[in-house]
């Protein structure tokens, strides 16, 4: 991308990239929570789901706070990690990913969520009573059923990741080429004298990712409705 | 196939016995079918029918349950045994079909067929050939009507090589057109694969035209259960079919066919019945020794005390009184024997108290032939007949 110089294309890229891994870290975790959300009725489900939807409410700074608790060298994974695999998320693009897909992480269930409560749970019984189990009933019925919504899900998540910016710079600060995502490099730019024109064409980026990406979302949406209609 | 099962040893195909409590409603029932065929479990909507077939699927939990199959028992909650519904081997067709949506036809049709562990009995090309599918297979099941539907949804559930067939209400949701076309897969169903049925209804005219065993329902309780040739003399069923609906249900042969008129020559009791032949849409032959069902209905027998001469009626057919019942405010129901098989009259009291009836009174029964319509009977009705 010519237009770009090559700091910016590198935080472009490297947005791309912490988001990708996000969304990819996030899925199957997110379907598992959409699942018990949806499906199941438990003690303490109530509770799991307003802490699933915490980050969407908590200032990020916070989250970013709570991250460097946890996953800090001297914190209790955050050690554990180092002494077991020697894995550092402090002051890296690995730890980007992590703070974004904890911030991305409620848009990705309440998309799934919805898909799932959308698909007619007489159909699995249906394919009970045909022979399928447990497994194959949810990955023959409900997983293509809901699919549209996981896909969703995954490119909104997807877009909130690529504009994360106060877990971010929290939780792995702001290092050009490691942790200075799309946001970080507008913000360094705004605060840079003759940074204007720079931060002027990052936003831009910004739009256009975010929109194409909220089009294709809406683009899913109506296929699942119109996939799960008469 | 499934005729094996039932031969002499007292094996009973199935047996039901459950009950369970929700709200203020109690379902507390108990039947069984004896031999393959198809019982009908009759009665308003809301009495109970799904909610008990939804526990012979394993679908829904019962508070107490014994289910036996084949001599398999499925369900058992004094043993504390429950097989889940995907290893019980029956199939279910439902009221909205339940196709799956993201699946051609042909996938939908395959989905039990590929997943069943059960000895096949019919393969993918009978199952398409009986209920005329070829055209529809590549089709996405969105674009299906409702008649289409619950035929792939029949093809479905059969694919899976069940042991025993539940069908809750399949027609329920279609006009009777749609469901006037449809009833003659089921008789084929019945008469050429032998697939034991369960038939969930509150369409008298699908009971008549299908089953070999009633069970009537009633406010979650099975009221009566018999072989409808009986079931039809009780005071339950009028009360769940109406009035004009009453009548003897005669299970028959054809004995031959009347040259000058076309009429079919129906062995009953003693005697004999000229009744019009079924309707084009059925799709079983009906020759010579051929098995039917007459239902005639009580408002069309007329009494006569002598024999009667000089009438359009073209049959008539001797018999003794054996009951009267009052039937309504200035009517009887008169049960007249015409050698082994009962036939009902609606008479009025006048007329019972003029032809001086009481039970020994022997008189002859008139039933004009255009009004008895033969309906094809199963052939397994009574295996060991």
């Amino acid at each position: 991308m010519t237009w770009l110089s090559p700091d910016e294309s590198a935080a472009f890229s490297l947005s791309l990239a912490v988001a990708a891994r996000s969304v990819l870290f996030n899925l199957p975790f997110a379907i598992l929570a959409a699942w018990l959300l949806a499906r199941r009725r438990f003690p303490g489900r109530t509770l799991l789901d307003a802490l699933l939807h915490l980050p969407m409410v908590l200032p990020p700074v916070v989250v970013g706070y709570v991250l460097l608790l946890i996953f800090g060298t001297r914190g209790p994974v955050g050690a554990w990690l180092e002494r077991v695999g020697g894995i550092h998320l402090i002051f890296n693009r690995n730890g980007a990913a992590l703070a974004t897909a904890v911030m991305s992480f409620p848009f990705m269930v309440r998309a799934i969520r919805i898909s799932l409560e959308h698909v007619d749970h007489g159909l699995e019984d249906a394919a009970r009573t045909l022979g399928a189990g447990p497994l194959d009933r949810f990955l023959s019925i409900t997983l293509p059923l809901m699919l549209p919504g996981v896909l969703a899900g995954a490119i909104t998540a997807f877009c909130v990741g690529l504009g994360e910016f106060g877990a971010v710079i929290t939780f792995v600060s702001n290092i050009p080429g490691e942790t200075r995502t799309l946001p970080l490099a507008l913000y360094t730019a705004l605060q840079t004298p003759g940074g204007d024109a720079e931060a002027a064409r990052l936003a831009v980026l910004s739009f256009a990712l975010a929109l194409s990406g909220l089009l294709l979302s809406e683009w899913f949406a109506r296929r699942l409705r119109r996939r799960l209609g008469p | 196939m499934h005729g094996a099962c039932a031969d002499g040893w007292g094996l009973k195909v199935l047996q039901v016995r459950v009950a369970k409590r929700r709200g203020d409603f109690s379902l507390q029932a108990e039947f069984e079918l004896p031999t393959p065929g198809i019982v009908a479990l009759f009665g308003r909507s809301g009495c109970g029918k799904s909610t008990l077939i939804n526990i012979i699927a394993g679908l829904l939990p019962a508070d107490s349950a014994y289910v036996e199959l084949d001599g398999r028992v499925l369900s058992d909650s004094a043993a504390r045994i429950h097989v889940p519904p995907e290893a019980r081997q029956i199939g279910y067709v439902f009221q909205e079909s339940r196709l799956f949506p993201h699946l051609s036809v042909a996938a939908n049709l395959r989905y039990g067929q590929r997943r069943t562990k059960a000895r096949a009995y019919v393969d993918f090309d009978a199952v398409v050939e009986l209920l005329g599918l070829a055209s529809l297979l590549p089709r996405r099941t969105p674009q299906l009507s409702g008649g289409e539907r619950q035929r792939v949804a029949i093809g479905r559930a059969l694919l899976s090589q069940p042991r025993l067939l539940l069908l809750d209400e399949p027609f329920a949701a279609l006009d009777a057109a749609r469901r006037a076309e449809l009833l003659p897969y089921l008789e084929t169903l019945r008469d050429q694969l032998a697939v034991p049925m369960v038939y969930v209804s509150h369409q008298f005219e699908e009971v008549l035209r299908l089953a070999t065993q009633v069970a009537l329902i009633d406010a979650g309780k099975v009221i009566a259960q018999g072989d409808l040739g009986a079931l039809c003399l009780r005071p339950e069923l009028r009360a769940l079919i109406g009035a004009d609906a009453v009548g003897a249900i005669v299970d028959s042969e054809v004995r031959g066919t009347d040259a000058s008129s076309g009429l079919l020559q129906v062995s009953v009791g003693s005697g004999e019945l000229r009744v019009r032949t079924p309707l084009p849409t059925t799709r079983t032959a009906i020759g010579v020794g051929a098995k039917i069902r007459v239902h005639v209905l009580a408002r069309d027998v007329i009494v006569a005390s002598e024999e009667p001469r000089g009438l359009s009626v073209r049959n008539s057919l001797r018999g003794v009184v054996t009951g009267i019942v009052r039937d309504d405010l200035d009517t009887d129901l008169i049960s007249i024997d015409v050698g082994g098989t009962i036939l009902l009259a609606r008479i009025t009291t006048a007329a019972t108290q003029a032809l001086r009836l009481r039970p020994g009174t022997a008189v002859w029964a008139l039933i004009k032939s255009a009004s008895l319509r033969g309906l094809p009977a199963a052939a397994s009705a009574d295996p060991r007949a």
